[in-house]
């Protein structure tokens, strides 16, 4: 028997634009500016710390560049010349102010500009961090929604152990396991160096196996995260509530629980794309990739300072700038950081 | 059991629940008519959840069941999950105990009224009206759908989790302590909404509460649960008038603690607060109170949530700085800066038996914390034995851990630890509002008697007047940090001057004295 139900649906009028929005958006502004001046400060203190330790540094450069049997006096000339005499503030004055005007100084090994030095090695390093960034997402994922919503089942031991193997395993070893495999081999891919952007096809190609190295381990370390934050989340009421108003169980994973999940699980994707960034240098290594961690390394070994200085200044730019946007990224995902 | 004329929605018949082979419901049977409130009152652990989640088919993993429940003649404990969906929210509709962590905290209002519509098919402009309209129907009219959960008072949320439920226009409504975490004014404003939905929408509430005040003014029905079975169901009326089960018997009992005997205390003051403000900004959240508590008096203290009843608890404790006026502890000047010695003349019990013990801790270690304000003695083992055995408990619990413990042993323990110093001055802020009824006039007795032998005077912040009404000799009406009555218990509450106490008083849920006094 079926009892009537007479709800009389009463049409409503629903104001726009919805009231409070443009003070919302004023205080969105406000703490933008900031989150921005706090930014700035953040690397004024870096630059300071980066060049203060490169000073500390034994070993001089001009000597390095000269060999051992260099008169004094054409040590001084190139002393000089390369802008290592002067107070400590003014050569730091100079290099800071040059990095404003996009002059980073130039490289004491190839007598090049450093700006140049970088640009090319960033067109290797940023879509390889971005690559293994989307291979780690593309993995971790689904690899953590699988295990979360299979708690306890085969899906979550199988994801577990492989996530545990995934963390155990150095990612160089696993990078040389890679070339051993797919290029020598199968011959699928290049076991080392990079074609250039001429051929975007081939450069991708190059790429692929790197960036697989790198995300493993990282994607082990997010999958975990996402299936232990969305365990979490699971347990919250309001995934009773979703499930009491009549959501599947599936619906109720991906609408409620992985947007809560995300918002921990983002903390350590903004540390990760750090990490893929600044953190190659082995992985170039093993590919012969003219990347940043490269020309980081050769930087160290050839007494280059103003190329170690000026890289180092620019990934911790890269950092902070990650975790600025990781933070912008939680007020769009959790609307109690916006306050109204 | 319902009239004859009376359509039976959904019937619970001869339900047995079992988890993992331990017998949670047994042999329940139930029939829930349409327009009519049913009362399902028990105990925690009675099972008056578990009846609740198997009518909505979310029995936790490994739930067996035997028996049937029966909607529209068809047995829900056969249908498979695929049919659940349909069922919940159009047929069956669930609102919760918290409403602050009942929705998702991420999604606005109006998305989370409108999802279920919006997922079978409804189109997002009818979808958004029907959210408006349910909100209306909630007395939600003024808020915007595009706002989120946490811009919302807890009371807005529930009636958030109405609208919500209410989304597809349910046919029974399973409300689960709806209105336990809220206060006395928007419960009863909760209640009140509750019953409208019932009576003009011919819906079938099931109401499951603890609380025997809230299904006497709105239940039509009642059952009374206990250890998984129903021991007795009757019509509201005839169920206070003519309950023949013992445990009935009990429950009401421990339901109305009896008002205390007006007393006259000697004025011998041991805390005194003058003028007291407590200010966060602009914003005066404890305006100018002065109040004087004397030896081996109770003082209760009652508001509504957000009226500073706790800042004025913790200024008096000197774990906050006051902005003006002024704190004296046995005579002399309380604040942040008392020394130790001061500190443990004044105690505190707070409401949450499970959150306040360190659960890695013994007893005998939780209960001989506070020496460290005096310095620990020599006979300190001698004297938690004591305090332990003053409460109730005995010396052999010393070495057992919190978890051993159920709620209101475990609120006995945080009484024996606040007394361990001799403090006094015992505070008790909403010290018995999580325990269940017969629990909760334990612990009073317990008070009482811990009064009359040690001299102890007690500040009783609650928000339930019954229980004020039962331990205190005079009361403080606190409203937007002021207080707006002082008086003695039974004056205050025979002949309020306030509005606003008139308010809170006629808000509180309360069996009529006509229905109890012919039976007892």
């Amino acid at each position: 028997m079926t009892v009537p139900r007479p709800f009389d649906d009463v049409p409503t009028r629903r104001p726009f634009p919805p009231p409070g929005v443009t003070a919302s958006l004023a205080r969105m502004w406000r703490a933008l500016l900031n989150r921005t001046v706090s930014l700035l400060a953040a690397l004024v203190v870096a630059s300071v710390v980066i060049f203060g330790m490169l000073q500390a540094v034994p070993g001089d450069p001009a000597a390095f560049m000269l060999g051992l049997n260099a008169q004094p006096d054409t040590v001084a000339a190139l002393r000089a010349e390369l802008g290592l005499e002067g107070s400590l503030v003014a050569r730091y004055l100079a290099w800071t102010g040059g990095m404003l005007t996009g002059d980073f100084g130039t490289s004491y090994t190839y007598r090049v500009p450093v700006a140049g030095l970088i640009a090319d090695r960033i067109g290797v390093s940023a879509p390889l961090a971005a690559y293994a960034l989307l291979l780690t997402l593309v993995i971790a994922v689904p690899a953590g929604l699988l295990a979360a919503s299979r708690r306890g089942g085969v899906a979550d031991w199988g994801v577990m152990g492989a996530t545990q193997l995934g963390l155990a395993v150095p990612n160089f070893w696993f990078a040389m396991l890679l070339v051993l495999v797919f290029a020598v081999s199968l011959g699928w891919a290049s076991a080392g160096g990079f074609p250039g952007w001429s051929d975007p096809v081939a450069a991708i190609g190059a790429l692929t196996l790197p960036a697989i190295a790198l995300a493993l381990p990282q994607a082990s370390i997010l999958a975990r995260v996402l299936r232990s934050a969305l365990l979490d989340t699971l347990d919250a009421d309001y995934i009773r509530t979703a499930r009491a108003k009549g959501l599947s169980r599936r619906a109720t994973v991906l609408r409620h629980a992985l947007r809560n999940a995300a918002i921990s699980v983002l903390t350590i994707l903004g540390l990760q794309f750090s990490f893929l960034l600044a953190g190659a240098i082995i992985i170039e290594n093993v590919f012969f990739l003219p990347g940043l961690g490269r020309l980081i390394f050769q930087g160290i070994t050839q007494r280059d300072l103003i190329v170690v200085q000026s890289v180092t200044m620019l990934l911790v730019f890269a950092v902070i700038a990650v975790t600025f946007a990781v933070e912008l990224a939680y007020t769009l995902a959790d609307p109690r950081l916006r306050r109204r | 059991m319902p009239d004859a004329g009376e359509t039976t929605l959904l019937a619970f018949d001869r339900l047995s629940v079992a988890i993992h082979g331990t017998p949670i419901l047994q042999d329940v049977s139930l029939a829930l008519p349409a327009g009519r409130v049913t009362g399902l009152v028990g105990e925690s652990g009675s099972g008056k959840s578990m009846t609740a989640l198997a009518a909505t088919g979310l029995l936790p993993v490994g739930a067996q069941t035997h028996g049937a429940i029966r909607l529209d003649g068809r047995d829900l404990t056969t249908i498979r999950e695929r049919d659940w969906l349909d069922i919940r929210g159009q047929d069956v509709a669930m609102i919760f105990q918290e409403p602050m962590t009942a929705l998702n905290p991420v999604h606005t209002i109006g998305a989370q009224v409108s999802e279920t519509l919006r997922l079978r098919g409804t189109s997002r402009a009818e979808a958004t009206r029907i959210a408006r309209d349910r909100l209306d129907r909630v007395g939600l009219g003024s808020i915007p759908l595009d706002r989120y959960p946490h811009e919302l008072s807890g009371g807005q949320r529930q009636r958030v989790c109405i609208a919500l439920a209410i989304a597809r226009r349910p046919r029974l409504l399973i409300a689960d302590e709806p209105t336990t975490a809220l206060d006395v004014t928007t419960q009863a404003e909760i209640l009140t909404l509750l019953r409208v939905l019932v009576d003009d929408e011919g819906m079938a509430l099931l109401l499951i509460t603890h609380d025997l005040g809230v299904v006497a003014g709105i239940a039509d029905w009642v059952a009374v649960m206990k250890d998984g079975r129903i021991v007795e169901t009757d019509a509201t009326q005839s169920l206070f008038r003519d309950h023949r089960d013992p445990y009935t018997r009990d429950l009401l009992a421990a339901s109305r603690p009896p008002a205390r005997a007006p007393r006259k205390v000697p004025p011998d003051p041991v805390l005194a607060a003058r003028d007291v403000v407590r200010a966060y900004g602009g914003h005066r959240a404890v305006d100018g109170v002065s109040l004087t508590l004397n030896r081996g008096e109770s003082l209760g203290l009652v508001g509504e949530s957000g009226c500073g009843k706790s800042t004025l608890t913790r200024a008096l404790l000197g774990l906050e700085p006051v902005q003006g006026g002024t704190v004296e502890l046995m005579g002399r000047p309380s604040g942040t800066a008392m020394t130790r010695a001061d500190r443990a003349k004044i105690s505190v019990v707070f409401q949450d038996p499970y959150g306040s013990f360190n659960p890695r801790w013994t007893v005998r270690r939780i209960v001989t914390e506070p020496f460290h304000l005096t310095g620990r003695p020599p006979d300190a083992g001698a004297r938690a034995s004591a305090a332990l055995e003053r409460v109730g408990l005995s010396a052999g619990d010393l070495d057992k851990y919190p978890h051993e413990f159920s709620g209101g042993q475990r609120q006995r323990i945080a009484i024996a630890r606040a007394l361990i110093t001799e403090p006094a001055v015992l505070v008790l802020d909403e010290a018995v509002s999580a325990l269940d009824v017969r629990v909760r006039a334990q612990v009073l007795a317990l008070l009482d008697d811990l009064q009359a032998r040690l001299g102890l005077a007690y500040l009783f912040i609650s928000h339930d007047l019954s229980v004020v009404r039962a331990i205190a000799d005079r009361v403080i009406v606190m409203q937007a940090g002021r207080f707006v009555e002082d008086g003695p218990v039974a004056d205050v509450f025979a002949a309020p001057e306030s509005d606003y106490t008139r308010k809170l008083i006629a808000a509180a849920p309360a069996i009529p004295d006509a229905w109890v006094k012919e039976t007892s």
